[in-house]
């Protein structure tokens, strides 16, 4: 199902998340931003990547996390969707990951609700679990809220 | 679809374009040559190329067609309003098939038996010894167009040589193809038409070169790679912002210099590639002869149409955006404004009406104004009709001024027309057209004067792309506000901070040279939670942006009023597409990025005053699952134990009374309430639990607001008002219970209200006592 099998990791409060490697227009340091009023809660703001307007969206909030704590900022995950383009806030960039395709087993059913619609499975790896990450989950779900 | 196929549908529609006009310029001048020549021209090169891309349909139509037109340049017919009706139908017809090949490729399934006998019969009209059999024709021809045409295709983009080639080749074509075609056609039609041009060959040729020399010069680009270019130069425009405000801090006079320049180029490179997307209004216009021409011969009118300032230009997309709404004020203008001939002659007025569209620039604006010499609107017919829809009140209307009635037109749901006909007065009429162009930062306005006609007059802006706007501020975050719909600041100070600003019912007002303002807080628009605003440290200051929407001012109170600038409008993610208050984003000179606010949506936000009615429509709302939105509850009791929550909103009062004052009125508990009979809602029974069993004397009841009517809930414990960012679980049954939702880490049931007094049955009383109806 995962045809793609390189992943570019990143961390959110604790966990190993992955997204295809395809998807990924770039990764970034903190930016600043500027927050949108009556949006989503989900949106933290609007980023200015060189002229092109990128939507920041929290991955913790998104995941019904527990806000990000300290100091440290958060990183942008660049993604090109399908018409616009986003930024998910993570806590912490990881490696690009070559997955093995025999490592891959569908999400546990015991998975909290929301964080069960946005992983497509989960990738045994050596020290961790990497958890794919359902890019078009991640904003379809906004959009109807 | 192949290229070749899709540059002969550019061509040829925008042939089609001219030639509607030129049929009705024709049918005004019957003895023009020239223009039945390009009429001509124009059918023969559709036909051509058709017969040489095989579509065999388009090729059978036109060429009954070239052959009623070869007879006109001939002067072997006369032109009549017949001739020129089927020729439109023709042109019609054409463009339908035209429209299947664009979609599908193929040429649909429908044939023109009728056209194509009416045109055949009108052109056997002419004497009958030279009934030329048609068919002679196409063979030869074919060959030679195909021949001609086949140059210019393959290099489909560039007009360039290709049209200076066809150019050149076209008259020694005539003259060669000339001899050819004679001895198989008839005698007389056949070597005429070819013969026609030759009389005046230098002419022809000297207008060709000059046209040519026209054509020569432009290129046909893609609209796609105009709307990047456009958009690089925004970038470009931004870039230069930044650098001109570091070389500000600079003292190097070399780098000075070359900022210097890269300002002036950066200018005037923008205002080229502007340039590039600007077109002239008359390409829209183009169209309107046609409709005027068609609508006056279906009602029986006479109109004449004049076109005042057609190469005024405007961005693409603007035009585009106003296509349809002008269409529409032209038809309204000659179905509706000009009456039939006979009331203009009693009117002593000229039995012919005009219909005026007139284009030109006014500060950096353009405006656009159509006006009419026919009946004008009747004031007092359009106050009547606002009247018997309830589209205004009576008290309301006794304050109108002509100019406020006559502006009632764009308001939902109007239509004056008594009679619909099939060509306006469908009710959706001018309320579409004003959203449509203040959707692209216009305004219109009416003007008219009852007997004698009427003006309608739009303000558009030259483009969308890169607009001046004013940048506010408003809890430090920084605001673009398009300057189209501003009209003037105002800056209270001092006294005059506390004193002029006044409240009604806690909606703040401002005397503005004696009329009230209303304003509206823009934080409070963003949903900012309320700060205490430092007073008496410093003098108060309260800076107003006077706007105008939909026709009314307010004043937008914003913590800063910073500077004008032209910025680059990008749009918005999808996902924040839904936030009416905003249209969009640009970047600023520093890089930050601001949102650009939409004046209409803020007034729409603000212009809510009935949020209990909002919030508890979003309740209701049934589709969403689930959804997180801030919402103000309020938590109690119903049943043993059984948390329950509705919308605070739609809550009028919470009251603590003795249960004695529980009576009963037919098989409904009652109470008598601040002088009103106010029924009573056991919510225990309506959820269908236990009723609370208390033990103290006193009720607790909610007072709800019911369909204008109040109803009293009695529920057992009120715990608590609620107010965060809730997951609403919804159900999907209709019952009164729509959602569980989680307060407290307990699972809490929302009640629709509505639904459980609705199922109740009890009687409502009305104010005036009178049962309402539930």
């Amino acid at each position: 199902m995962n045809h793609d099998r390189q992943y570019c990791t990143f961390f959110v409060d604790g966990l190993h998340f992955g997204v295809p490697v395809l998807g990924v227009q770039e990764v970034l340091r903190y930016q600043p931003m500027t927050p949108v009023p009556r949006a989503p809660s989900i949106v933290r703001g609007l980023i200015n990547l060189r002229g092109q307007i990128v939507t920041a969206i929290d991955l913790r909030m998104r995941l019904d996390m527990a806000p990000r704590k300290g100091e440290r900022p958060p990183m942008n995950v660049v993604l090109r969707m399908q018409q616009d383009t986003v930024s998910l806030l993570v806590d912490e960039i990881g490696d690009v990951i070559d997955a093995r395709e025999d490592t891959f087993e569908p999400t546990p059913r015991t998975l909290h609700p929301t964080t069960r619609e946005l992983i497509n499975g989960v990738y045994k790896l050596e020290k961790s679990l990497l958890l794919v990450l359902d890019t078009e989950n991640v904003l379809a779900d906004i959009v109807a809220a | 679809m192949d290229d070749i196929v899709t540059e002969f549908l550019v061509e040829s529609l925008e042939g089609l374009d001219q030639l509607d006009n030129d049929f009705v310029a024709l049918e005004q001048n019957p003895g023009d040559k020239d223009l039945i020549a390009n009429i001509f021209r124009c059918i023969h090169t559709i036909k051509g190329t058709c017969g040489f891309l095989a579509f065999s349909k388009l090729e059978a139509v036109t060429h009954v067609g070239e052959s009623l037109l070869s007879h006109l340049r001939d002067g072997d017919l006369q032109i009549t309003p017949e001739i020129i009706s089927a020729l439109l139908t023709l042109v019609d017809a054409v463009r339908e098939i035209m429209a299947c090949i664009e979609a599908d490729g193929n040429e649909g399934s429908k044939d023109y038996p009728e056209l194509i006998a009416e045109l055949e019969r009108l052109g056997a009209g002419v004497g009958a010894p030279e009934e030329a059999p048609p068919e002679p024709e196409p063979e030869p021809e074919p060959v030679v167009e195909a021949a001609a045409d086949e140059a210019p295709l393959p290099q489909a983009m560039i007009d360039f040589k290709p049209v200076k080639a066809k150019r050149r080749t076209k008259p020694e074509e005539v003259a060669a193809s000339a001899p050819e075609p004679t001895p198989p056609a008839a005698p007389a039609p056949a070597p005429a038409p070819k013969a026609a041009p030759k009389p005046e060959p230098t002419k022809r040729a000297s207008q060709k070169e000059s046209s040519g020399a026209v054509a020569d010069a432009s290129i046909r680009v893609d609209v796609g790679l105009l709307d990047n270019l456009m958009t690089l130069v925004g970038e470009l425009v931004l870039a230069r912002n930044q650098v001109l405000q570091h070389t500000t801090q600079n003292s190097d006079a070399a780098l000075n210099a070359t900022a210097q320049r890269l300002n002036h180029i950066t200018s005037e490179l923008q205002d080229s590639v502007m340039k590039t997307r600007m077109q002239p209004i008359g390409n829209v216009w183009s169209k309107f002869p046609r409709i005027i021409r068609d609508l006056a011969a279906t009602c029986g009118k006479k109109i004449k149409l004049e076109l005042e300032g057609q190469e005024t230009e405007l961005d693409k997309t603007i035009l585009e955006a106003i296509k349809d709404p002008l269409t529409h004020i032209i038809r309204n203008a000659a179905d509706h404004g000009i009456e039939s001939p006979e009331e203009r002659v009693s009117a002593g007025k000229p039995a012919e009406g005009t219909v005026v569209c007139r284009a030109y620039h006014e500060g950096g604006q353009v405006n656009i104004e159509i006006s009419d010499d026919g009946g004008g609107i009747d004031p007092q017919r359009v106050l009547r009709k606002a009247l018997d829809k309830g589209l205004i009140g009576p008290e309301e209307a006794v304050r109108l001024g002509t100019r406020e009635i006559l502006s009632l037109i764009f308001l939902p749901g109007f239509s004056t027309a008594e009679k619909v006909t099939n060509i306006s007065g469908r009710g959706v009429g001018m309320d579409v057209v004003r959203s449509n162009i203040e959707r692209i930062g216009g305004a219109v306005d009416i003007n008219s004067s009852y007997g004698q006609g009427s003006a309608l007059k739009i303000k558009i802006p030259l483009t969308l792309a890169i607009i001046p706007a004013l940048t506010v501020t408003c809890r430090e975050q920084r605001y673009a506000l398009p300057q189209v719909s501003l009209l003037e600041l105002v800056r209270l100070e001092g006294e005059t901070a506390v004193r002029g600003i006044e409240r009604i019912q806690g909606v703040p007002v401002h005397r503005l040279r004696g009329n009230l303002l209303p304003l509206i807080y823009l934080d409070e628009v963003l949903d900012h939670p309320p700060v205490e605003r430092p007073e008496s440290d410093d003098e108060p200051i309260v800076n107003i942006v006077v706007l105008q929407a939909d026709g009314q001012s307010f004043g937008l109170v914003v913590d800063e009023i910073n500077d004008t600038e032209e910025i680059v409008v990008k749009p918005l993610a999808s996902l924040l597409n839904d936030i009416v208050t905003f249209s969009g984003a640009t970047i600023m000179g520093d890089g930050s990025v601001a949102l650009i606010l939409d004046v209409l949506g803020i007034a729409q936000v603000a212009g809510l005053h009935e949020r209990g009615d909002r919030q508890a429509r979003e309740l209701e709302s049934e589709n969403d699952a689930s959804s997180g939105r801030q919402e103000t509850l309020l938590l109690f009791t119903a049943g043993e134990d059984h948390r329950v929550a509705i919308p605070l909103s739609t809550v009028s009062r919470l009251e603590e009374l003795p249960a004695s004052r529980i009576e009963s009125s037919g098989r409904t508990s009652v109470l008598q309430y601040r002088g009103r009979i106010l029924p009573l809602v056991y919510l225990a029974d309506a959820l269908g639990l236990q009723r609370p069993s208390r033990d103290d004397d006193v009720v607790e009841v909610i007072v709800y607001r019911h369909n204008g009517a109040q109803v009293g809930l009695v529920v057992q414990e009120i715990l608590d008002i609620v107010d965060d960012d809730l997951v609403i679980h919804r159900f999907e049954s209709s019952g009164a219970v729509v959602g569980s939702v989680v307060i407290d880490e307990r699972v809490t049931d929302v009640v629709d209200v509505a639904a459980a007094v609705t199922a109740s049955n009890v009687p409502l009383y009305r104010h005036d006592g009178q049962e309402a109806p539930a």
